[in-house]
């Protein structure tokens, strides 16, 4: 008899002593909830996609609740949740800065070759592992459509070879930045500017053998910018957005042709 | 007492792994190494509760169960105080690395019902039974290894399930069953390890 009022002494003691260790530790430690953040969370899309460049919705609502963030960073949002984000902090609702994602890359089947005949895995992550990818181009894309799958909103197809995404269906979530095993895909702002339409890194001589739109690095680009939008790095141009004034200069000059006009498509 | 330490560290990390030599573990094993990071912070969490277990079981083991004779309790008050001690690293977290207590989410709790920190607890007190010269630190430092072997194997699995993704697998394999495979396949490779430490720990210990 003993015994047993022994054994429930002592496994209800130690129960009692962690129970009450944790209800002051739930008090001690208790986590301030922020409930204007909260709100603005109810309002935000709740896609979790980073374009804001914060770590989720939740993340950026907890920014901009303590005012370390401008209210127009969501892309998939846009102007509407922008303007209901701005009515919950009172502050002016300010422009929104669309951006779209934008493939890198050219290599469609009338500009490069493929070096194999692929028959694995219908995916650009598997094709990637082998011997860097289908195409003679080790940079390029191999349009199997992995972005196409990552992609919520129907805006990227894979035609000739190679993954186009509508600007118009885009909303700038980034996922299939992601997704392109190549990182060939990067957000552009959307404004008219001229963006160079290539990530092969080679040498131009290199370039040339794979691509038959690849850029070599030739440097004209940059000597007729007149703004210095223009820079190469590692054989490969890329335009500043920022800069760009869209004057049409560096598209005229580039013998290979990589560089191509943006045209900016005004978002409902 | 220097050498028993790094023997009994690696022997935990090694031969005793308590996932793929004793299968403990081995839900959130499967669970988490889907992705590195998510699997590194996942066996983090279980590392620090594994210790912390110990740390507290051992001692009300010697100096409570045992004086009352009270031993056939061990279970029972053990799993009492791995769901307490999950709890508050759970709160500790939240306040103060809010950032990982968010990535590791659902898993978080769930490490309570995890039988490789049940496991860890229970089977240092039977060396401590088995071995004179097995105290309190050879515990903590077994816990330690323990710990560090479920990162080794979590963290090994997660790079060859990254593998196993990309691959063409035959259809009735897909998923689970290529997953067992290949788990079961890295258990066999763990097994080598078996000659290496085992020859170290009696001898260090006695």
């Amino acid at each position: 008899m003993n015994g047993i009022v022994l054994a429930v002494l002592i496994v209800g003691g130690i129960g009692l002593i962690a129970g009450i260790g944790l209800a002051v530790a739930a008090i001690v430690m208790a986590v301030p909830r922020d409930e204007k953040a909260d709100a603005i969370e109810e309002v935000l899309p709740g896609a979790n996609c980073g374009a804001c460049g914060f770590s989720g919705c939740s993340g950026y609502a907890s920014a901009l609740s303590k005012g370390n963030a401008k209210p127009g960073l969501c892309s998939p949002g846009g102007k509407e949740v922008a303007d209901k984000v701005s009515a919950l902090l009172g502050v002016a609702g300010g422009d929104v800065e669309y951006k779209v994602a934008l493939v890198h890359c050219m290599g469609s089947y009338d500009n490069t070759a493929d070096k194999m005949i692929y028959k694995g895995q219908n995916s650009c992550a598997a094709a990637a592992q082998l011997f860097g990818g289908i195409g003679s181009c080790s940079y390029g894309c191999m349009g199997l459509g992995d972005c196409a799958a990552a992609c919520e909103y129907d805006a990227i197809t894979v035609c000739n070879g190679v993954a186009c995404i509508d600007p118009v269906k885009c909303r700038g979530c980034s996922k299939c930045v992601a997704a392109c095993p190549k990182h060939l895909i990067s957000l552009v702002p959307l404004k008219s500017q001229a963006v160079v339409r290539c990530s092969n890194c080679d040498k131009g001589g290199e370039t040339r053998k794979v691509c038959k739109v690849g850029c070599i690095g030739c440097m004209r680009c940059v000597k007729v910018c007149e703004f210095g939008a223009v820079t190469v790095n590692h054989f490969l141009a890329s335009v500043d957005p920022v800069k760009c004034t869209d004057c049409g200069k560096c598209r005229e000059v580039c013998p290979q042709g990589c560089i191509t006009l943006f045209a900016g498509v005004k978002k409902q | 007492m220097i050498k028993s330490l790094v023997a009994v560290f690696l022997a935990a990390i090694l031969t005793e792994n308590y996932v793929l030599s004793k299968f403990l573990g081995i839900c959130p094993f499967l669970g988490v190494s889907k992705k590195l990071n998510t699997a590194f912070g996942m066996s983090t969490a279980v590392t620090l509760v594994m210790v912390l277990a110990t740390a507290v079981t051992w001692p009300i083991y010697t100096y409570i169960l045992v004086p009352n004779r009270m031993e056939y309790l061990e279970t029972i008050v053990f799993i009492l105080i791995i769901a307490a001690l999950v709890q508050l690293v759970e709160f500790i977290l939240h306040r103060y690395v809010p950032a990982l207590y968010h990535a590791l989410g659902i898993y978080l709790p769930l490490i309570t019902t995890n039988c490789a920190v049940l496991g860890v607890t229970m089977l240092v007190i039977q060396k401590g039974e088995m071995y004179a010269s097995f105290g309190y630190v050879h515990a903590l430092v077994n816990a330690l290894g323990s710990g560090i072997g479920y990162m080794l194997a979590m963290v090994l699995f997660a790079g060859v399930r990254g593998r196993l993704e990309t691959c063409d697998i035959p259809k009735s394999l897909r998923g689970l069953p290529i997953t067992l495979i290949a788990a079961s396949l890295l258990a066999v490779s763990f097994f080598g390890f078996a000659g290496v430490v085992d020859g170290l720990l009696p001898g260090a210990l006695f």
